[in-house]
Order: structure tokens, then sequence, then C-alpha cells
């Protein structure tokens, strides 16, 4: 095998991602189904001078990595429900500085411990919402290895872009399947640098004041610029503030600066869609059941087709709309009790033509399951 | 330097209260950076929240006024991916020994660079008096009406015990040991705690009739003694003051660079 | 060369909130609080340049500023 063919986990292939974006700081704690990541960053990332760190909860590795990426560093944690849980209040701060980061949640069943050695997307709400206070994320997830490694650079690329933590939300079985991946040469896929501020040393410095791309430069800690950073509501220099102004300037632009960018954010796949009376929408690895159902019924002279999602939040509103629009149904095909089920819902024309085609008990959804499903849907009875 | 080089002026006069010793601890603070002719720009301050982590916002270094009891890990973050700067983390009592207890003994574990600054009033102050692992058995706050049965922490010997290389304690009083204390736990190389006893009158005060900032500063004069001294002997009851450990032990950061010489070695 | 002899107390009147501190503890008893508890140096010419004030106060509103006596 040549040496840029692997035949690897889902979790290496994320460790791989990560490490062709440019991380140079790792800082995690243990957790099944996600702790092959940590193991195998702390093997890697000191093979090129750069830091791993094992900390002593989930709380401390979201908030070292917050350190890390403040001195000008690609920084990235890794965890699984209840890490993700204890992770939360740190990632709104990430969310509130506006420091770029990467989290991934290799997500198992919960709530709780839950059954942390098996496969469940019962999280994606929880990356939504699972910080306090209004506020935008992003959060992208994978059905294979080789975009695996894609979404994990994209991650990469959009926390620099937009100053803002992005959660990858994989899964146990994207986690620990084995498959083929082949690691782009260097420049196949463009990397987003940290954009540095051109202010020379003397002259003020606004680390809180977008330029008019929208795009806020940073200045590392230990530089010529020394500026506060803070969790408060802040005013463009990063002091905090409670001017009704300030604050609501400050929500808006956190909001605004993702969700006015869906269409840049959003990455999807789409199969046999564009005459597609049943549309399954699908993410993870049970897209891959669901790929399994759209090519087995295909030659059979069914229209159906798939929209994998790749950005789950924000959501896709519009591709979702448009999608969806002639369908007859639209099955959601995922592993929890409908959670994009209810996004699919909100945006579509007609919410009752959407069904759910799950499972919750740990087992990976088959596609003998979405078939046993769409025959109810359809009216054929199982 | 002058010490108002140090500062950021245009956010005086300060949010605390009057006579609270957390503003002596800024003022010992940045007299021991200034005699040590420190560079701004090597200077990361970070902070978590309460009164006493509002310091942040008033010095002029770099920054970064984190969440409430994880100061210590933001700063080990910023300690290891660049280790050549220096990290001072100034805590409240409850930030760093009750929600923060647990960075506060891996910190110390792991012998990271950091000058860690207990500021302890013996209160939650920011919230209004409630109490913390520091007010002590027998004390009042506004959690513990009918008084308070939790035991305290003695600071200094959870840091020896967690393994920190330098550990010290002073007071608001004495103003002249408090700078020089500061100033060798800077110096030292490895991660060193300073407990600093510093009056809440407005909380801490009130509740425990301990009278005024200055009733309570004359208190930490006649309550305190240097280690090892004879008033201690003789009165076991007193406070020591002073520098309990100062001992050189490898350092993580260095630790961590010899990590990557052996993994890039094997490549 | 002289001994370091007081130049001036300076005050800075709107970051003194009259906590009494450097006032309690200076001693020589230089300082007072004024009617509106704002400190302010009643017998200078006692002050023996400690600058315990000025390393007390919580709030850096007083400096003692020195010159060289001419001997
Ligand atoms: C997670 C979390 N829990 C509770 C609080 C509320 N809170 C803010 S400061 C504080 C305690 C402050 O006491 P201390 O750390 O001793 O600092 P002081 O104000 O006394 O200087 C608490 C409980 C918070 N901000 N975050
Ligand atoms: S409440 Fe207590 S700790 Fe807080 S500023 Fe006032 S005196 Fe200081
Ligand atoms: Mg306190």
């Amino acid at each position: 095998m040549k040496e840029n063919i692997k035949f690897i986990q889902g979790n290496e292939a994320c460790v791989e991602g990560a490490l062709y974006a440019g991380l140079e700081f790792f800082a995690g704690y243990p957790i099944t189904p996600s702790t092959e990541i940590a193991e195998l960053m702390s093997y890697r990332l000191p093979q090129k001078g750069c830091r791993f760190i094992q900390m002593e909860d989930e709380i401390a590795s979201m908030s070292a990595i917050i350190g890390a990426s403040l001195t000008g560093h690609k920084v990235m944690t890794a965890t699984s429900g209840p890490g993700f849980s204890l992770m939360q209040e740190a990632l709104g701060y990430a969310v509130m500085a506006e420091i770029p980061c990467v989290i991934v949640n290799v997500q198992r069943g919960g709530p709780s411990t839950g059954i942390p050695t098996h496969v469940s997307q019962g999280d994606v709400n929880q990356a939504r919402w699972g910080t306090h206070g209004d506020h935008a994320i992003v959060t992208l997830t994978a059905s294979n290895h080789q975009d695996v490694f894609a979404m994990t650079v994209e991650g990469f690329n959009i926390a620099e872009t937009y100053r803002t933590p992005v959660i990858l939300l994989f899964d146990e079985v994207i986690g620990h399947m084995r498959e083929r991946l082949v690691v782009p040469e260097e420049g196949e896929i463009p990397l987003v640098e940290r954009l540095r501020t051109s202010v020379s040393e003397g002259v003020d410095y606004h680390p809180y004041l977008p330029r008019e791309d929208g795009r806020l430069p940073m200045s590392d800690f230990g530089g010529v610029h020394r500026y506060n950073v803070t969790g408060l509501f802040h005013d463009m220099w990063g002091f905090p503030s409670d001017n009704p102004q300030v604050v609501h300037d400050l929500l808006r632009h956190l909001v605004d600066k993702i969700n006015n960018n869906v269409n840049q954010i959003t990455n999807f796949k789409s199969y046999y869609l564009d005459d597609a009376e049943s549309v399954l929408i699908s993410y993870g690895s049970s897209a891959r059941s669901a790929l399994h159902v759209v090519e087995l019924l295909r030659p059979r002279g069914e229209r159906i087709g798939l929209l994998e999602l790749q950005t789950l939040w924000p959501f896709p509103d519009q591709l979702v709309r448009r999608t969806c629009e002639h369908a007859k149904h639209v099955i959601v095909v995922e592993m929890n009790m409908g959670q994009i089920l209810q996004e699919v819902r909100r945006v579509v024309d007609q919410p009752r033509k959407v069904f759910l085609a799950n499972r919750i008990d740990g087992v990976f959804i088959t596609p003998r399951d979405i078939r046993n499903i769409m025959r109810l849907v359809q009216g054929k009875g199982v | 330097m002058a010490i108002k080089d140090y500062i950021r002026e245009r956010f005086f006069p300060h949010i605390w209260c009057p006579g609270c010793g957390h503003g002596t601890v800024m003022n010992s603070l940045l007299r021991a950076l200034e005699s040590l002719g420190m560079s701004r720009n090597e200077i990361v301050m970070v902070s978590g929240i309460g009164c006493s982590s509002r310091i942040s916002g008033y010095v002029d270094f770099h920054t970064l006024h984190t969440i409430h009891g994880r100061a210590l890990a933001f700063a080990t973050g910023v300690k290891l991916s660049r280790p050549e700067l220096n990290l001072i983390v100034p805590m409240g009592d409850g930030d760093a020994l009750a929600i923060g207890g647990n960075h506060f003994i891996h910190a110390a574990r792991r012998n990271i660079d950091i000058t860690a600054i207990v500021m302890n009033n013996r209160i939650y102050g920011m919230t209004g008096g409630q109490f913390s692992p520091l007010s002590g058995y027998g004390t009042m706050a506004t959690t513990a009406p009918y008084s308070n049965i939790d035991h305290a922490f003695d600071t200094v010997e959870l840091a020896i015990a967690a393994g920190a290389t330098f550990v010290a304690r002073s007071t608001s009083y004495h103003v002249k040991q408090l700078s020089k204390i500061l100033r060798d736990a800077i110096l030292h190389e490895g991660f060193s705690v300073v407990e600093v006893l510093s009056q809440c009158p407005t909380y801490f005060g009130r509740k425990n009739r301990a009278g005024s900032a200055v009733d309570m500063m004359e208190q930490y004069k006649n309550d305190t003694t240097p280690i090892g001294s004879k008033a201690k002997k003789e009165n076991p009851d007193l406070i020591e003051r002073g520098i309990f450990v100062q001992k050189e032990m490898p350092e993580y950061c260095r630790e961590y660079d010899k990590i990557i010489e052996k993994a890039m070695k094997g490549n | 060369m002289g001994k370091l002899k007081l130049k001036e107390h300076v005050i800075t009147r709107e970051w003194c909130k009259g906590c009494g501190i450097c006032v309690h503890f200076c001693p020589k008893q230089v300082l007072e609080l004024d009617d509106q508890d704002k400190v302010f140096a009643a017998r200078r010419e006692d002050c023996i340049c400690c600058e315990l004030c000025e390393l007390r106060c919580p709030d850096l509103a007083i400096e003692i500023e020195t010159e060289q006596g001419s001997e």
C-alpha cells in the first residue's frame, strides 16, 4: 500500500484530517468511543514538535484548548456524551470570546453514562443548544472516512474563518469502523490559516471589531497587542460592558456571522435527487444504510434519492426545503427520536409528508430497518 | 516603569468596595512585577469569576477573564502552547478551591510554571456572602445563617500535598513581605501558590462582626506570625506567614520538550 | 547625596474611596480624611516617606513623591 493510503478507524481518520489542517495543540480526557483520538494525538503531535496534554477532566480540556488557541495555535479536543456535557460552559465561552477551536463528539447512547460502546446520534440538539443563552454554532458530520477527513479539515477552516468553535459530531460506528482513507496531497484541500492583524505596535488594535468582510483579525497572546478576553458582553476592545447597544450588537454579531453565511458553511451530498419522489434525509453513519437503500431500489425503478447532510448546524433550511419540494414523502433516517426530523418538518411546506426511520436501541440502523418503515409509509405494509 | 504603566487607567476607580483587600493584592503584585522589570508583553494574566478575578481587567498585560473555577485550566493551555510566557493566575478562595479545586491540585501535581495567587477573603464576595471552603467552622455566611459546619482547607498544606514546588502565605497588611513573596513566586520555575489573606469588609466582615477593613487588617497583624517563630510555639493558633516550600523539581513544559525530542528522534 | 525627602503626597482623589487604611496605619499620623471622605496630608511635615500608605492603598490612589535631600 502506498503511504498515503490507509486502512484505519474513523477516529484515526479524524486525527489525520486534523494534522493535515495544521493542528498544533490537543487537550483531552479519555472516553469511549473517542479515546483513540487522544491516544493517537499523544503519539503524533510531539513528532511534529507540537503538544498534547491529558487534562483532569473535559472542562479542563475545553478550557486548555481555548487558552492555546489564544497563543495563535490550531487546537482541538475530543470526547463523547458525558464529556461533551461537561464542556458546555467553556464551549459557550469560546462562542462569546470568538475563539477558533474544534470539538469532536463521537456520539454514544445517552442520557447519562448510557450505552458507551454502542452507537447513537442523540446529541444533535445538544450540539445546537447545549450551552446556555442565544447563540449560533457550527456542527459538521460525516458518513465515511474520506469525509471524516474532509469535514475535519473543513471544521478547522470554518473555525478560523468565522472565529468560532466548530463541533464535529461523529458517532460510534464511524469512530470505530475500519475502512480506506486516501490522505490527500499537501495543498489538495485548501487550508484557512489564522487571520492576524496588520495593525502595528503602538497603534490601537480592536480584537472585537469586525472588518468590512465580517472577519476579525486576531493577535496572539504574547504579541505586541495586549487586550482583554472575557465571557462577559464586551466592547470592541474586549472590555466588559452592559451598555444595551453593545450587548445587542454583540449578540447579533455572534449569531449573524454564522447565520448569514449558511450557504458557505453548508456541506452536503446528494444522490439521485433530481427526480426523487421519495427523499431520504440522513447524516453520519445512518446515511450509509440510507444510501444502500437508495442504491438497491433505484435499479428497480423506484424514484428514490438521498440528501446526506454534513453540516447539521446552522441547519440548511433552504437546501432542505428545495430538496423536499416535489417529494411525495420525505423520510429522515437517524439514530435518535427525531432530532433532525423536527428541523426538516420545520422547514418543509408540508410537514405531514415527513416521516422518521430510526433506531434508538444502540443497534446500528440497517437498510432493512429503513425499508420496513418505508413500506409502511408507502402504504405497502410490512 | 512606574506602577501606573502596568494598569489600564481608564477603568479606574475599580469596582472593588472601599477597603477591599483585593486592591492591595493588586498593588503588591504590580510592585513585584515592576521590581522585576518584566515587559508587559511577556505576561499573561488568567482569572476566573469573582470579585478577585476582576483584577485582570485592570492590568495592562495579555488578560484572559474566563469562567468560574477554570482559570488554571485555561492558563495551562496558554503556558504549554507558549512556554516562554509568564503566567499569573489570581483566584478567589471559592474560585480556586471549591469549583476550581480539582484544577488546582492537578496544576500543582504537574508542576507547570504558573504563579497561582489565592486571594482568600473566606467568603464568596461576588455573589454576596455565601461561605467558601476557606470560611471555616463556626463562621457566619448568608448560606450558613446558623453558623458554618463545613471545615476549611488549609491552602498551604493542600498545595504542598498536591505537589506545588513554591508555597507561601502572606496578608494584605504585610505588603512588603507580600510583594517580595510574589516576586519570588514569579521567579520560581514551577507551580507556585501564594495564599493572601485579603479582607472582604462588605460580606465576611459584616457577617462575622469583624469590623472595618482596618480592623480586619489589625487582625491579620495580630493573628499571624513568621514561619517557625517563637510566638507560634507559644500560641499555636497563630497563622504562619512566609515561604513554606521552595524546591527545584522538573517543570512540566520542559519535561514536554523532552517528549518532543524523543518523539522526533523516533521518526 | 542626602536622604530621600518628601516632595509631595500625590493623591488621585477620584480613585480614593475613603476606606481609611492609609490614615490608620500611617506611623506618623500624617493623613486624614476630609469632609468628602477623601484622603489628604494634614501634617505633611511629619512624613517619613515610609510609603506604607502607597503600598497598602487598595485603590492605587496615593503616591509618595520624593526627591534627594540636599545636606
Ligand atoms: C459555574 C458557576 N457557578 C456559580 C457562579 C456564581 N459565582 C460567581 S463568583 C462566585 C464565587 C466568588 O467567590 P470567590 O471565588 O471566593 O471570589 P471573591 O468574589 O470572594 O473574590 C460564584 C459562586 C458562576 N459564575 N459560575
Ligand atoms: S464584596 Fe468583598 S471581595 Fe467583593 S469587592 Fe467588596 S469587599 Fe471586595
Ligand atoms: Mg472569596
